[in-house]
């Protein structure tokens, strides 16, 4: 560049429009006439308020009425493109719950230095997880918080209560669909076999519908690890799989996208009984997607590439890239088996052999398509897949000597416990897919209408239960009141209910612990002075059904701005400028996605360079495709999935030097 | 020598019924525009196997007008590179659920051993294909490390409508080191087979829409080289030709590409690889290679080893054993599996290589064995081996395509690498040695694409391959070959306010 003459470089100037770079003076008072404007508009539309204020009960009987209507009549073809064009994924906020370790670190030190102690917590926990009955459950909620009459009473800061969407009491009301699937594997998957725990223990996996037990599975824990590890680490230093030409390898992996084809709704129906997540989304877009990624992991197989390096003396170098070992994997409830082939489609395709742990609350898909791998060819011990529980199964493969590589998927606080596990035994390395509070950013600009479905989509996809969900929604105040009029009457169109039923959005939350959670996040959105304007209540009597919630008027120091609340709970925060949105957006400690709404290119690129987090989307949200890279800055977490980059997470680099004598080049 | 050909019929030749012989453009088969057809041959006995329409200027336009209207409307470009990739794994089924057939029309077009068309050449064109459609979706562009406010990235886009020409040696695996690389990428295409090979080539141009491949995305145009081929070389609405075939036809390719709309070319063209065997070689184990390298594919193999250089320590047993060797070559019919060469592809072929036979005996090397035809029709030719073979001879020099091998000496590792290099080509290099030091200098020094040490053929889905020097340029097969199939285009636009560069 410096070499070119300055008359080309002003040329270049004037052709990329540098000279249209705003100074800050014209920039300050640029500021000042646009919040003059924005008074003006604000006093006038006070005025029209006021004006309005004498007609808005009747309207809003008017409103509620449309709503019911169009909650009945919700379009099923649009209900299921929605869903199809978005996904997310989140943290293991159960084992979150589930685990000492995590609730004081004081006591997790001590946990972890007493293996006895730790088995005997997480038993008792295990105990805690399953979800009570739900007369139970309902009637803690009830006296705490959450009695419609008492909900309403204590909301002082509620425009108005809906009893939200005629959907949800339907879901209350109505019976459960039977799932069309019986359950087949419920032991642990080792060595290519389907086997008793050691201990012979078993817990149960239950309906997030009903609360009511499915299955009972064996449960593993730290000398079922150790079997498992075993048969991994004979597959992998004995056995045929690193062995094999990778297009070998590529050819079992493609076989069994097509096995999962071939047993969709099967794998779709258990993963919807298991995690309550609608069977559109699994059979519409889930089970499709865990085809497309063992494709994407299968077609990378032979295309491995180490470097040739460029050496300083009469050196050859070539770099070679090999499969890291033994893989230890954890995943979480909220996507298990889109979880499944993240983490296992990349650690396979480079030839690894795996130990995967599934969520307790959701054992039973990937023990299923585990089957499907092995009559795909996949040699025995080459993946194994042990239920159980954090404390248990998940430390003792953390802290375990004979893994080579650790992944988890869960919450930030897990998180730090598994890295830690992980320095304390081998150093092994860590890739890390945590919490997140990832902001979704409506500028003055914006498109309301599909900003709001756009927001709306990011934050309730999936029960709210994503690790990326969008819960943090700035609004330009340019547009907020009439966003969140908007996003107010989305969510209570949003249809709660059985989801095995077509036409349904919305599901029951994963359990009893994680409802019990969200309504103490609405609690506290309610006592620090939020607005509620939708939702806010379980929706209907059994199960794990909360309604649509959204909160306006959010502050940045309330908890529900704050902390991940991975459920259906819509935050709405105000912003007047760029600058202010990515410093609000930034303080956070977490890191993982951002969605930016704008059609302006120059808003667009300087968001998307300042927001410091692992994914912006803008103008969509959610997309996850197979090549793109996912994985957060700062405490949402270490490393990269999917793509390219997830390669890196289950390969050795190797640099091979030998010298090279009369070499006719270097 | 054993000769099979003619008489021994202890070995079955499968019914072959030949279902496609006419023009393959915009998704359907069509005569030729003149109505003109010609007629291929099997080279086993020189009879007619059918008669193929014959393609020229006239129908490429029409193949070039299905390829453009499908690249600038159709759906081909327009889909994800995952669904681009499905289609081209269920044209690799396909492949594969027709083995026997695909295989038997390359025996009886290019005189290739059936067996090894069974268990080698069919099924590695499916296992390219399922390469390319894993790589379809992993054509990554980059963003760019701006040295100003400015946003920058690179497009990796298709780079439109391609003209493949390819040769007869290996109708099939020069069909799918062209076409595997473009469909992945996204481009549509024209092929124009060699005339003496159309016949499976047609037939993929059939799976392929049976597979999905869209309308206009594929076009095969069977047709002679100074018709067709000139006709795609020199078009105005062709982006990128694609050739692999003698030196000569590739400068009038590419000199036809300049004088027309400069499109890109790439060309695999000839070589005359020199395979080095040192003193520690294990002799049987190099006597093998050597002959393998050969005389495969009765030499008509553009990476053949055709300059035989052993060291002098070895040298005497070398040409002992690789006598022996060649003698025991059973010669006959291509369908016969005990057959291990068939008839070289046609008549201009064979008198082809009969010819530098002789200028060899003339020019003064030593012919030890081989080099007669045999049997009573066809187009068989019995392995040749020279010795006192010079650098500065024709049969040293000039590519043969034949199953004839120079053996020539040399003493140090300096002057392996001199004579190895003194050629215009640059294809192939092989290496006997268990030395590592003497394996990384000559693999650095020797100009060449590829060079394969203590083995031959070194070919794999995931290698590029290509020439150097007047072999040619541009690489086939690897995640190189797309480079040939896509163009980058760089995006800039200014940054405000960015918090980094």
């Amino acid at each position: 560049m410096a070499s070119l003459p300055d008359s080309f470089l002003a040329d270049l100037d004037e052709l990329l429009g540098n000279e249209a770079y705003p100074d800050e003076e014209d920039e300050r008072q640029q500021i000042w006439k646009r919040m003059v404007l924005v008074t003006f508009l604000a006093v006038n539309f006070l005025n029209m308020m006021i004006l309005t204020l004498s007609q808005s009960f009747i309207r809003l009987n008017i409103i509620m009425t449309l709503c019911k209507l169009k909650a009945r009549s919700y379009d099923r073809s649009e209900a299921r493109s929605g869903l199809t064009s978005i996904l997310a994924f989140a943290p293991v906020q159960g084992m979150e719950l589930s685990n000492p370790l995590v609730q004081n670190d004081f006591t997790g030190r001590r946990l972890q230095g007493n293996m006895a102690a730790r088995r005997a917590a997480s038993s008792l926990l295990s105990r805690r997880l399953i979800p009570r009955p739900c007369a139970a459950a309902s009637s803690t909620c009830h006296s705490a918080i959450l009695g419609a009459a008492t909900a309403r009473r204590l909301l002082p800061g509620a425009l108005q209560r809906f009893n939200t969407a005629s959907a949800a009491v339907a879901a209350a009301t109505e019976e459960p669909i039977q799932p069309p699937v019986d359950v087949k594997y419920t032991q642990l998957f080792i060595n290519g076999d389907f086997v008793d725990a050691a201990s012979g223990k078993t817990f149960p996996t239950v309906d997030p519908r009903t609360s009511e037990v499915i299955a009972r599975v064996a449960e593993g824990d730290s000398e079922d690890i150790d079997r498992a590890v075993a048969a991994a680490r004979r597959a992998f230093d004995e056995g045929p799989w690193p062995r094999m030409t990778a297009y070998e390898r590529c050819r079992v992996l493609l076989r069994f996208a097509d096995l999962i084809e071939q047993h969709a709704e099967e794998i779709a129906a258990l993963e919807t009984w298991d995690s309550g997540k609608t069977l559109e989304q699994t059979a519409g877009s889930e089970v499709p997607m865990v085809a497309r990624y063992m494709r994407y992991y299968a077609g990378w197989a032979d295309k491995i590439h180490g470097l040739v390096v460029p050496a300083d003396g009469p050196h050859h170098v070539q770099v070679l890239h090999e499969p890291i070992g033994v893989a230890g994997q954890i995943i979480p409830w909220n996507f298990p088996l889109l979880m499944f082939a993240w983490k296992v489609g990349p650690a396979l395709a480079c030839g690894n052999a795996v130990v995967l742990k599934t969520a307790e609350q959701t054992p039973l898909s990937a023990l299923f398509v585990a089957s499907l791998l092995q009559e795909a060819g996949l040699p025995e011990g080459v993946l194994n897949v042990v239920s159980g529980f954090g404390p248990t199964a998940g430390a003792a493969l953390s802290s375990h000597m004979g893994v080579d590589k650790l992944a988890f998927t869960g919450s930030t606080g897990t998180g730090k416990i598994v890295l830690e596990l992980a320095a304390r035994s081998n150093l092994k390395p860590v890739t890390l897919e945590l919490g997140g509070k990832s902001p979704f950013i409506v500028m003055d600009d914006a498109d309301v209408d599909q900003a709001v479905e756009l927001a709306h989509r990011a934050l309730f996809f999936n029960q709210g239960q994503c690790c990326c969900a969008g819960s943090r929604t700035f609004v330009h105040e340019s547009v907020y009141d009439e966003f969140v009029e908007k996003a107010k009457a989305r969510a209570l169109k949003r249809v709660v209910g059985d989801p095995f039923r077509s036409g349904v959005e919305q599901g029951p939350q994963i359990d009893g612990e994680q409802f019990k959670k969200i309504l103490r996040y609405v609690q506290s959105g309610v006592d620090s002075g939020a607005t509620l304007v939708a939702g806010g209540d379980r929706s209907g009597s059994r199960g794990f059904y909360i309604q649509p919630t959204v909160f306006a008027d959010v502050e940045d120091e309330m908890k529900i701005a704050q902390e991940e609340i991975f459920g259906p709970v819509q935050s709405i925060l105000r912003f007047s400028t760029v600058e202010e949105v990515v410093r609000r957006s930034n303080a956070s400690p977490y890191g993982l996605a951002a969605g930016v709404f704008t059609r302006r290119l120059d808003a667009a690129n300087t968001l998307a360079r300042a927001l410091k987090v692992g994914s912006v989307w803008l103008n969509c949200y959610d997309v996850f495709d197979a090549a793109i890279p996912f994985g957060g800055y700062k405490m949402s977490g270490v490393g990269r999935e999917k793509g390219a980059y997830s390669l890196r997470n289950y390969l050795q680099t190797k640099a091979v030097v030998s010298p090279i004598k009369d070499a006719a080049w270097l | 020598m054993g000769v099979a050909n003619g008489g021994d019929k202890g070995f079955e030749v499968p019914e072959l019924d030949i279902k496609f012989t006419k023009l393959f453009i915009n998704g359907r088969f069509v005569d030729a525009a003149s109505g003109k057809t010609f007629e291929t041959r099997d080279p086993r006995s020189g009879e007619v196997t059918a008669r193929i329409a014959e393609g020229d200027k006239a129908d490429i336009d029409l193949a070039v007008k299905a390829a453009r209207e499908a690249f600038d409307h159709g759906p081909w470009p327009r889909m994800s590179g995952f669904e681009r990739g499905r289609i081209l794994h269920k044209f690799a089924d396909l492949v594969d659920q027709h083995v026997e057939e695909l295989a038997a029309l390359d025996t009886v077009d290019a005189g290739k051993l059936f067996q090894m068309g069974k268990l080698l050449d069919i099924p590695s064109g499916a296992n390219l294909l399922r390469y390319y459609a894993g790589a379809a979706d992993k054509i990554h562009g980059e963003t760019l490390k701006m040295s100003r406010p400015c946003h920058g990235y690179t497009l990796k886009e298709p780079v439109g409508v391609v003209g493949h020409i390819v040769p007869w040696n290996y109708p099939t695996t020069m069909f799918f080191f062209k076409v595997s690389p473009a469909l992945a990428a996204g481009c549509t295409m024209v092929v124009k087979p060699a005339e003496q090979t159309p016949l499976s080539a047609l037939f993929y141009a059939h799976l392929a829409k049976e597979a999905g491949v869209p309308d206009g995305v594929l076009n095969v145009v069977p047709g002679f080289g100074h018709t067709a081929g000139a006709a795609i070389s020199s078009h105005m609405d062709i982006d990128k030709v694609s050739f692999t075939g003698s030196t000569e036809v590739g400068r009038l390719v590419m000199e036809a590409a300049a004088k027309s709309n400069l499109k890109s070319v790439s060309l695999e063209l000839g070589g005359k690889s020199p395979i080095i065997v040192f003193d520690d070689a294990d002799l049987d184990m190099a006597v093998n290679l050597v002959h393998i390298a050969t005389y495969t594919n009765k030499g008509e193999i553009c990476v053949a080893g055709s300059r035989i250089y052993v060291q002098e320590g070895i040298y005497d047993a070398f040409v002992k054993k690789a006598t022996e060797f060649a003698k025991k070559s059973v010669i006959g019919d291509p369908f016969n599996p005990r057959v291990h060469q068939g008839p070289q592809v046609d008549k201009a072929q064979y008198e082809k290589i009969l010819k530098y036979i002789d200028i060899g005996k003339r020019e003064g090397a030593t012919l030890v064995t081989g080099g007669k035809p045999c049997g009573d029709k066809g187009y068989y030719i019995e392995p040749a081996i020279f010795t006192d073979v010079k650098d500065d001879m024709a049969i040293a020099q000039e590519e043969i395509f034949g199953p004839v091998m120079a053996l020539m000496k040399f003493k140090t590792v300096e002057e392996a690498i001199q004579k190895a290099n003194s050629t215009r080509y640059g294809l192939a290099a092989g290496l006997v040695t268990k030395n590592i030091d003497v394996a990384n200098t000559v693999s650095r020094s020797v100009r060449a694409g590829a060079i394969w040490i203590n083995c031959y053929f070194g070919f794999d889905p995931d290698a590029p391959f290509g020439g150097c020097k007047m072999s040619g340029f541009g690489k086939d097969m690897g995640m190189d070959a797309l480079e040939k199939y896509l163009h980058t285009k760089t995006v800039v636009t200014p940054l405000y306010n960015t918090p980094w560069l």
